[in-house]
């Protein structure tokens, strides 16, 4: 199928300002956050109804072309990266908030809809939405969806999967099709659990149906030093022990804290090794006994020192230089990559140091910022993209500290998703049947595998080449790793 | 042990891999203690009970893993050791169920409104395929999204795409305070009043309506449950009588469930009273509502989709099936995972699905 012959079937239903096809409107599409994957999308479309979005299906499944939805582009794993003959559909045009229901605490929302805005449009209610991905300005509801976004206060308020009740949208033959709903545990297999996170490889969506909770009143930050990482990682294991759960459990690295203290202004302790951040939310009251008590674990898991913040001033500062670590990397170096390998809490000290024997090998930098409650490592690798040694450098080190999270029984990726970025990493991951298992899943919702090609899961011939040329690289990353 | 376990693992893969061989359907059983539930029962059973064990708990990472026969009584007991329990509350059916059961079927009990349903603290499993495969799906860790979600996908699928032989699920502090509350109230205006408090944060972990009374279980820290009892006011009921009816709520013990047809029926959790004569049990703050022996001629499914909601026959005869009848689109999609799955059928054929 030529281009133009695409391009003319589009526009036969879609005004002209939603087809884009010029190459320079083409453009700006080409990436989404993680920017060293581009790819110029043979066209884009953005619907503003729910209709044309079907139409946009119905006619790409006709033409059998593939379709790559896209949200704000915001995702840092090249999940949308288009391709190179097909669709890139942006839902961002998509974008209202359908209803907010405050007595049921449920919003309806097209998935456009940036993230904070749904908390902003129920906060008259004293509602709001509880997943904050970092970049929760810009990014979608439908990418939230899509990748089962996370954010720092997962550990008490869950993933994208535990707050989302439903979505309605699209299979990629133009089938409308409801998952989940207001009403609980419908009939049937759990097929939200599978769509949500699936990376658009499943289904389109085309409206979400959030749950709502509400805020609670006060929040307080407390702010721990510790002489070394692994204090800091036994501290966080003392805390959740001591049968806590906090807002949120964060840690930051020497190096990230160096990094973004000369910008942030945010009044980190730079002579600690590593600094924890832990928030307690509630009333005042439970706040205040729940500090306490974080307090007293703190200290007797060694913490050096230890501050609570005193105003919502102060633990918003606070917060603002774990929320600023990407951008400042950004003035640190030309390039960063930013890596999302989970691993089990107790070895948080076995990684971070791990990684910094791995960045004498690669002559790299990597600053650490970690959802440290959840066990969600974001190593932050500095490099030049300009130089082409330094990011295969750079590729190879975050790889190895994937395989290092997947050897201690971790995970790959936490909450940014596979898209190409990890395509190999899938392949450490995961044994051959396990791939085939996803591949039966994606054949089983698109049979004509149009919808977003080409990601999440590695072909068989990947796998095999990834195999040899970690060989080839010399000595095995991790001999002991069990072999496919 | 750890030898006995993979003997007896190797035995299973042995047995599955010749039944899907002779194309032998099998019956997946735990406990047996929900043989009710489902649409059918069909096959040879294969009994998981000797696949047991807890294969790691590990407090402060708030996960735990166990093998599939492991008795939930001694899955609870170890987390009541470290003072961590299930939030989901499973129910069990007269008997001690089998973890790998409970997550099979996926069913929660009153606190699922609030702290989240079976397959919420699912994180991973591992599956003994028809081909005699053991795959790993999610992992030990509270954040995984490295390829489709199916262990959650397996939460709740009555074993039709294969054997959950190992689960790991994430396990929570039990709350410092609890403190439960009885007020009478009228069944609608008990079901706004929910709505109305979780919406005002009060810290609600259960929340149910049985003839005449309103029941409110309080958990968290103990400011906010004090706090919010005075809120709420009622009759504060002591811990002991409070077990007793929360437990016979998740277990399905009261009189209710000695009747001979009953329905369980799922709405939004603000839905108004259905248009039924009868008066039903209400749980999960509204969203969950149980009718017994409705009027021969109420159409309980019609009732139901009318609240926005579905209705599952828990017992008696059900017309056309037990599970409230997919959409053909969903039916489709089952069918076609059911056959990348499990091609020739043979596990648990028809339980969750008619033909299935």
């Amino acid at each position: 199928m030529a281009e133009a012959d695409i391009v003319a079937a589009l526009r036969a239903f879609l005004p002209g300002d939603c087809v884009l096809s010029r190459e320079e409107e083409r453009r700006p599409y080409e990436c989404d956050a993680l920017t060293a994957f581009r790819q110029l999308p043979g066209v884009v479309v953005l619907p503003r109804t729910e209709q044309q979005l079907q139409q946009v299906l119905l006619t790409c499944s006709r033409l059998k072309v593939p379709v790559v939805a896209r949200g704000a582009g915001t995702g840092l794993s090249g999940g949308s990266t288009p391709h190179a003959r097909g669709v890139l559909l942006s839902c961002a045009r998509m974008n209202r908030i359908l209803e907010i229901d405050a007595h049921a605490r449920i919003a309806r929302l097209e998935p456009g809809v940036p993230n904070l805005r749904v908390s902003e449009a129920a906060a008259a209610h004293g509602l709001y939405y509880a997943p904050d991905p970092s970049s929760q300005v810009a990014c979608s509801i439908g990418g939230n969806v899509a990748e089962n976004s996370g954010g720092v206060h997962c550990l008490k308020y869950g993933l994208t999967v535990h707050n989302v009740l439903g979505v309605r949208g699209y299979t990629m033959e133009g089938e409308p099709l409801e998952l989940g709903g207001r009403a609980p545990d419908g009939p049937g297999l759990d097929l939200l659990a599978l769509a949500i996170g699936s990376e658009g490889l499943l289904m389109i969506v085309a409206e979400v149906t959030v749950k709502l909770i509400a805020r609670p009143p006060c929040a307080q930050l407390v702010m721990a030093s510790f002489a070394d990482v692994h204090s800091a990682g036994n501290a966080v294991a003392a805390v959740i022990a001591g049968g806590i759960i906090p807002a949120a459990l964060e840690m930051m690295d020497r190096k990230a804290t160096a990094a973004v203290e000369p910008f942030a202004h945010a009044g980190y302790d730079l002579s600690a090794a590593a600094i924890l951040l832990i928030e307690a939310d509630g009333t005042p009251e439970e706040v205040a006994d729940q500090v306490r008590e974080i307090e007293q674990v703190l200290r007797s898991a060694g913490a050096s020192t230890l501050r609570v913040s005193g105003s919502e001033a102060e633990r918003l500062r606070w917060w603002s230089g774990r929320k600023n670590a990407f951008p400042a990397a950004g003035r640190l170096s030309p390039d960063y990559y930013c890596m999302d390998g989970t691993i089990p809490r107790r070895h948080v000290g076995e990684v971070l140091q791990a990684i910094e024997r791995m960045e004498a090998r690669y002559a790299l930098r990597c600053m650490n910022v970690f959802h440290a409650g959840d066990g969600n490592l974001h190593p932050v690798i500095l490099f030049d993209a300009n130089d082409h040694d330094s990011w295969e450098r750079a590729e190879r080190f975050g790889a190895e500290i994937l395989e290092l999270c997947v050897q201690l029984g971790g995970t790959i990726t936490g909450e940014h998703g596979v898209g190409v970025e990890k395509l190999n990493s899938m392949c450490v991951q995961f044994s051959p049947a396990e791939r085939a298992a996803f591949a039966a899943v994606k054949e089983a919702f698109d049979p004509a595998g149009l919808l977003n090609p080409g990601k999440v899961i590695p072909t068989l011939a990947r796998c095999a080449e990834y195999g040899r040329m970690r060989v080839h690289h010399g000595a095995l990353a991790h001999a002991d790793l069990p072999r496919f | 042990m750890a030898a006995t376990a993979d003997a007896v693992l190797a035995e299973l893969r042995e047995r599955v891999s010749a039944a899907h061989r002779t194309r032998q359907a099998l019956r997946l059983r735990g406990c047996g203690t929900k043989d009710f539930y489902g649409e059918s029962l069909a096959g040879e059973v294969l009994d998981l009970r000797a696949h047991q064990g807890i294969v790691d708990y590990e407090p402060s990472e708030l996960v735990i893993t166990a093998r599939c026969g492991t008795p939930l009584s001694e899955i609870e007991a170890a987390l009541a050791a470290h003072g961590q329990f299930l939030a989901f509350e499973p129910p069990a059916f007269g008997a001690d169920p089998s973890i790998g059961g409970v997550i099979a079927a996926g069913l929660s009990g009153p606190r699922r409104a609030y702290a989240g349903a079976a397959r919420d603290f699912v994180l991973g499993t591992r599956l003994l395929t028809a081909n005699g495969e053991l795959l790993r799906f999610g992992g030990q860790v509270m954040k995984n999204v490295a390829g489709f979600d199916v262990s959650r996908l397996l939460c709740g699928s009555l074993g039709i795409l294969g054997v959950i032989t190992e689960i790991s699920l994430k396990v929570l502090p039990r709350p410092r305070a609890e403190q439960s509350l009885r007020l009478e109230l009228p069944a609608a205006a008990a079901v706004e009043s929910f709505n109305r408090w979780s919406a005002l944060g009060v810290p609600i972990s259960g929340a149910a309506w049985w003839q005449g009374s309103a029941w409110v279980r309080l958990s968290g820290a103990p400011p906010a449950v004090r706090a919010a009892r005075e809120r709420i006011g009622g009759e504060a009921i002591d811990a002991a009588s409070a077990q007793t009816w929360w437990d016979a709520l998740r277990h399905c013990q009261l009189p209710l469930f000695d009747s001979r047809v009953i329905w369980r029926v799922s709405v939004p959790g603000a839905a108004p009273p259905l248009g039924l004569p009868a008066a039903p049990l209400i749980d999960w703050g509204g969203a969950l509502r149980w009718y017994a022996d409705p009027a021969e001629d109420a159409d309980v499914r019609a009732m139901a989709c009318a609240a926005g909601g579905t209705a599952l026959c828990w017992r008696g005869a059900a017309p056309a099936g037990r599970f409230h009848p997919l959409p053909p689109v969903l039916a489709r999609l089952h069918r076609r995972l059911k056959e990348r799955f499990d091609p020739h059928g043979i596990f648990n054929p028809g339980r969750l699905l008619a033909g299935l």
